[in-house]
């Protein structure tokens, strides 16, 4: 078993990852009633995996996301009302409503736009890592993407460019089993496809439960320190599962009934929830009132943002090029 | 004043920028390794022995990567100055180019910005169909980059030194067979001129007039705008007088210098060695046509290459792109109107 954390920190983890969960399950209901426009890939189980990895950041290193942005933004620190707002394409929005579910994120917190184009990031983070290096700051980078993103040619050249500048950059797969519908065994030969591909890169490599938050921030943190100290990147594959389908249109039919029940039965926060209880950590009162909270705080933040004004639609042709600010 | 090539005055202005600001830093393949060729084309030969290795980043043959390390250190505040080798080979680096760095500042709400240049060696040289193309107008289609191409020794240090303190992404295409680089190349064209050595900056959107003239206006950029102006010493003896405009930017273009020219001739050519079909010359054209129809006395007329791949054959390439007699031969026919 892991070390436990104090308990100020687990009930931060754990609070963030309430947080993420049930902003999920009512971003689904959201859109299950038409109420909210786009597109949604959600991260519900994955949850441990965005809090392991990001809780010990500090609030001016850099994350970068994926098409499945929202644990990662809400873990990395962008507000609540700023994501709701931007589901809704809301002036409030983290992005103003000119990003949308794909592209949540807010430099001002060290969330870049999330990235929707599989395996786009991964340069892009090597670019933040190297300009890190170059400025002699000594802050890191957390760059997230999918299984499927490792079989992307970006993959393969960001990865042994970190290896040869020894970039502040720390690679997390999110190996949930599936690139939108396809098993990840059937389009790649090794069981674990990034950490397995790591020696072609020197690079050191990880395999995590990507379940257990506790495991995940163990291995973050040793992750984060290498790349601190100058040593250069780690690659860290957490395996996990998304408790939903791929996007919003997705039943899910492809996916084994057992291997659901396999995964559905190791449910990150639930599971986080008992170790602090029976680790006593936290009473069952404590995390009831930490739960009530985070709800009602969800309630507010979709009130407000379906209340938002829209952004003033000459904002649409602002922003192409930089102009000062 | 000194003389210089084109070469020489990009590798200045890159120079000069990074000594003024230690957050601008060169990077590309071969970029300057030590008795290396500096690039492809020699521009940043040199650099590192001045500013260091840590500042000019050879780097592995990775077109996905270089962008992309772009975006990521340009929105962290650095200044990356790339190089190709081959403008053929933005189509490596597509998704980072189109997807990432022309959008970021737009889906971040104005958040972000990427000031990045990527510098695209084009245009035919007896290389082949993969090391040949003039890529401008592709670019040029896509809101969120800038896209400049300086034909002049003075304009390509002027305008390197715009495009690195500009605070978008910006492609720079530069012509092989301009560089006038100690490597000589067949058909190339000595572009030394003098070149100040203080600190100017060429404003983006802002022609110049190569060749005053009353009978034909010629829109030409890179290669072309020697072309033409050649051409145009030949139609002079028959009496034809051109005015020549090098656009030197297409994102922004300088509208403005074409209507002003038109107003005096009354007739538009317009001549890139970027293929016909859908070249920048179809939008120049298509705007003219729009927004100042009755300037014209005759038909817009495109010299542009022919929608084919390049091919190797000197006799063959020389058909394909256009040349001084094409020019001559249309200019003529387009006074007959
Ligand atoms: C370059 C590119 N190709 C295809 C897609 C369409 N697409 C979006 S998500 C996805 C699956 C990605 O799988 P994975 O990397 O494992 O991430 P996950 O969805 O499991 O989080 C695909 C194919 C895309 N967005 N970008
Ligand atoms: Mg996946």
């Amino acid at each position: 078993m892991s070390k436990l954390p104090n308990k100020e920190k687990a009930l931060g983890m754990y609070r963030q990852m309430y947080l993420i969960r049930k902003y999920e399950e009512r971003i689904y209901y959201l859109f299950l009633e038409g109420i909210m426009p786009g597109t949604i890939h959600q991260s519900t189980g994955q949850e441990a995996c965005a809090v392991g990895m990001l809780y010990d950041l500090r609030k001016d290193d850099y994350m970068a996301s994926t098409h499945r942005p929202a644990g990662h933004d809400l873990a990395k620190g962008v507000s609540l009302r700023g994501m709701m707002c931007e589901m809704f394409g809301k002036e409030d929005g983290c992005c103003h409503g000119k990003g949308g579910a794909m592209h949540t994120g807010d430099v001002e917190v060290g969330a870049l736009v999330a990235n929707a184009i599989v395996g786009g990031n991964l340069p892009i983070a090597a670019g933040v890592a190297l300009a890190f290096k170059m400025q002699k700051k000594d802050n890191v980078i957390v760059c997230f993407f999918g299984d499927g993103a490792t079989n992307e040619g970006s993959f393969h050249e960001s990865m042994n460019a970190a290896a040869i500048w020894k970039l502040p950059v720390i690679y997390v797969c999110e190996n949930n089993l599936y690139s939108a519908t396809t098993s990840i065994a059937l389009t790649c030969n090794m069981p674990n496809p990034a950490a397995d591909r790591a020696v072609a890169y020197a690079i050191p490599a990880e395999v995590v439960d990507g379940n257990d938050v506790l495991k995940v921030n163990e291995a973050a943190a040793k992750a984060i320190k290498r790349a601190r100290g100058g040593e250069g990147p780690t690659i860290i594959e957490l395996k996990t599962y998304r408790h939903g389908g791929h996007s919003r249109n997705d039943a899910c039919q492809y996916r084994p009934k057992d291997e659901e029940k396999h995964w559905f039965d190791r449910d990150p926060v639930k599971n986080f929830r008992d170790v602090l209880i029976s680790t006593q950590l936290a009473t069952e009162q404590e995390l009831k009132t930490i739960e009530k909270a985070i709800e009602s705080d969800i309630d507010e933040s979709v009130e407000y943002a379906q209340n938002a004004p829209f952004p003033q639609i000459e904002s649409a042709l602002a922003d192409v090029y930089w102009e000062g600010k | 004043m000194a003389l210089l090539s084109i070469a020489d005055a990009l590798k200045l202005a890159i120079a000069e920028e990074m000594r003024r600001d230690p957050l601008v830093f060169c990077l590309g393949e071969d970029e300057d390794i030590p008795g290396g060729m500096g690039g492809a084309f020699t521009v940043t030969k040199g650099l590192g022995e001045e500013f260091g290795y840590e500042r000019v980043l050879n780097t592995p043959i990775s077109e996905i990567m270089l962008a992309g390390v772009c975006v990521g250190s340009a929105m962290m505040g650095m200044r990356p100055v790339a190089d190709l080798q081959y403008g053929d080979f933005l189509f490596c680096m597509m998704d980072q180019l189109v997807n990432q760095a022309a959008k970021m500042c737009y889906m971040s709400g104005g958040k972000v910005h990427v000031p990045m240049v990527m510098r695209a060696p084009c245009g035919a040289s007896n290389r082949g169909a993969q090391h040949a193309q003039s890529l401008e107008s592709f670019f040029t289609h896509i809101p969120g980059l800038k896209v400049i191409c300086p034909s002049t020794a003075y304009d390509a240090k002027g305008l390197m030194k715009q495009a690195i303190r500009d605070d978008n992404p910006v492609l720079v295409f530069e012509h092989k067979l301009l560089y006038g680089s100690k490597r000589k190349e067949k058909d190339a064209i000595s572009t030394i001129g003098e070149v100040p050595e203080d600190d100017y900056v060429i404003e983006f959107g802002k022609a110049a007039v190569r060749r005053e003239g009353k009978d034909i206006t010629i829109v030409a950029n890179l290669m072309m705008s020697y072309k033409a102006l050649e051409a145009s010493q030949l139609l002079e003896q028959e009496g034809i007088s051109c005015e020549v405009i090098d656009p030197r930017t297409l994102v922004p273009f300088d509208y403005d210098t074409v209507v002003a020219s038109l107003q005096k001739t009354g007739r538009l050519m317009i001549v890139h060695e970027d293929t016909y079909h859908c070249g920048w010359g179809a939008q120049l054209g298509s705007w003219i046509a729009e927004n100042h129809i009755f300037l014209l006395d005759a038909p817009i007329v495109r010299v542009a290459a022919y929608d084919v791949p390049i091919p190797f054959s000197p006799i063959l390439e020389n058909h394909v792109i256009p040349s001084k007699d094409r020019i001559v031969e249309e200019a003529r026919k387009l006074m007959r109107v």
